[in-house]
């Protein structure tokens, strides 16, 4: 695969990017896409020797802008606490790339795109899609920009997952994973909790079968399918630290059945500010594909054969990182994975880190976290 | 880098380029060592999160996990050599830690304190209490250390569980000494042991 330096006019490179890719882009289902959609953007500059590329994979609904403004809510990017000058991952020292996920609403194909062989958007007519598909279009991404093999690809959560499926589908281009608070498989917990999201949507009459309109979207239906993946987001201990049995701008129960308590007020506001920015036909496949996800089913269910080559063959380093209070992705999970592994005889790193924030862990202040992908990145350099 | 004697000891048990894995690392300071001075492709496991990380943060691929249980995880073979460096008397299951030494290594590096060593006898004997030592530092009632043994108790287990003493060195006050009266003369050993 040949590598081109990027040059400063190369608009491939940069903040807020797009790209269209001809298809057709086969699918998992066996179903295919005429073309692909990415948005995308990418930070420091491509090393002449190409060995300096990290692959950042955001979580269910993040986006591309890991390290930059969001241009549509002004706010900051969603890891600089990763990802910056001076942090672990540094524009300074490498070439970072952060994709929309397939089926997200960010600027990659999705429910939201138009089908080109209607002229309307495909609403529920877009293929339902799996993390693996999500892999292959970042990996078609990566062949357009350039990029052979990465230094390292690294995410939490479904990115985490994406993280994984790269060492699995590609394990000649990555040289390193980095899979924050995640699973190799979606439990039936977590099953659970994303079909309760899923009906919240499908319940709104506004959904209308997925064929709502710009102006009538399934606003309710989402905003409570945020409110409850919220709270497996959070933990008990965090949540009674934050809200207790605090009630919201009164100094008695009201009898009713307003936002009484401070957690109900929180929840509801963390559900209206995400129907801001995201579309609940993604939310419906994005959940659908992490429920999809199970690495060692393709082979025979045992997890250790999944990353036989990647250890074997490659070898490919791998850091594992969970949080004591994360039980939508608990250590066991990551343990799970750490034993497959060491069954593979991979080189691997794992620790559980302290933390009262629960899943969102990895996504907050950790320092111990950003010590550790630190020293494991260096280390693979 | 100087490592303290006993972990010199260890390391100096460990050939060039070996396949290592290490339980109870620490904070990996003898990987490391190992690394750096022997081409060693080192491995750890230590129950601590933050000596993982330490260790990670030095570029070794270390796992926190717990030697009694995760093993088992390991494939036959996989390892040229473990080493089990003063962990020993911390296993809740030290004779089926020792196996599994065997199973998924060729060579296993075993160092602990000696719990006949005079000085202990002198605590228990003339003192009446448990003793508190340069080499055992911690009181009773505070250490992770579960299952103390003599020099002879080990040996008395190697041969139970029908394995080879290759080499064996033994240490007072971090330096190496005779194996004359090693039961009662020495704080520390290492043992390299392996199946015959």
């Amino acid at each position: 695969m040949s590598v081109s330096a990027p040059q400063a006019a190369d608009t491939r490179f940069g903040l807020d990017r797009r790209v269209h890719l001809p298809g057709p882009f086969a699918l998992a289902s066996g179903q295919s896409l005429m073309g692909l959609d990415i948005g995308y953007e990418t930070y420091g500059t491509l090393a002449p020797d190409g060995r300096n590329a990290i692959l950042i994979c955001h979580a269910l609904t993040g986006d591309q802008h890991v390290a930059s403004l969001h241009p549509r809510t002004g706010k900051p990017g969603w890891w600089q606490r990763l990802v910056g000058a001076g942090k672990p991952i540094d524009p300074e020292r490498h070439f970072i790339i952060c994709a929309n996920v397939l089926g997200g609403c960010s600027g990659s194909s999705g429910p939201g795109s138009i089908d080109p062989g209607t002229g309307f958007p495909y609403a529920m007519a877009f293929p339902v899609i799996t993390i693996s598909d999500m892999v292959e279009a970042q990996a078609a991404l990566l062949d357009n920009l350039g990029v052979g093999t990465l230094m390292a690809v690294v995410g939490g959560s479904m990115g985490g997952m994406q993280a994984l499926q790269w060492a699995v589908s590609h394990p000649d281009r990555v040289r390193s994973v980095v899979a924050l608070a995640t699973a190799a498989r979606h439990s039936a917990q977590n099953i659970a909790f994303h079909e309760v999201g899923r009906q919240a949507i499908m319940a709104d009459p506004a959904w209308a079968g997925g064929n709502y309109t710009a102006d009538c979207q399934p606003v309710a239906g989402l905003a409570v399918a945020r409110m409850a993946a919220h709270i497996t987001y959070l933990s008990e201990q965090g949540l009674t630290a934050r809200f207790g049995r605090r009630l919201q701008d009164r100094e008695a129960l009201g009898f009713g059945f307003d936002a009484e308590f401070q957690v109900e007020s929180y929840l509801r506001h963390q559900g209206l500010a995400f129907v801001e920015r995201f579309d609940a036909n993604s939310y419906l496949y994005i959940t659908r594909a992490m429920d999809y996800f199970d690495l060692a089913a393709p082979h025979d269910g045992v997890l250790a054969k999944a990353f036989s080559s990647a250890a074997k063959d490659f070898g490919t380093r791998f850091a594992l990182v969970s949080f004591t209070t994360d039980w939508l992705y608990p250590t066991a999970e990551s343990k799970r994975i750490v034993s497959a592994l060491n069954a593979a005889g991979a080189a691997v790193s794992f620790c559980e880190l302290e933390s009262p924030h629960g899943h969102d862990a990895f996504l907050l202040e950790a320092p111990e976290m950003n010590r550790v992908v630190d020293g494991f990145l260096r280390a693979g350099a | 880098m100087s490592l303290r004697p006993s972990l010199q000891a260890v390391a100096d048990a460990v050939p060039h380029g070996a396949r290592v894995l290490d339980i109870g690392c620490g904070d990996g300071a003898l990987l490391a060592h190992l690394r750096d001075s022997k081409n060693v492709e080192g491995r750890g496991i230590d129950v601590s999160a933050a000596n993982v990380a330490a260790a990670v943060a030095r570029g070794l691929s270390v796992v926190q996990g717990d030697a009694d249980a995760d093993l088992a995880d390991y494939p036959d073979g996989a390892f040229d050599m473990a080493i089990l460096s003063d962990t020993l008397q911390a296993m809740r299951a030290p004779a089926k830690v020792l196996a599994e030494l065997l199973r998924i290594a060729r060579r296993a590096v075993v160092s602990f304190p000696n719990f006949c060593h005079w000085r202990v006898r002198g605590s228990i004997l003339f003192g009446g209490r448990m003793p508190v030592t340069p080499i055992l530092p911690v009181s009773w009632y505070e250490t992770t250390n579960i299952h103390f043994c003599s020099i002879d108790d080990f040996l008395n287990l190697v041969d139970e569980l029908g394995l080879k003493v290759e080499s064996a060195t033994f240490l007072s006050g971090g330096v190496r000494r005779s194996p004359a009266l090693a039961n009662l003369l020495a704080e520390q050993a290492v043992f390299v042991l392996s199946r015959p």
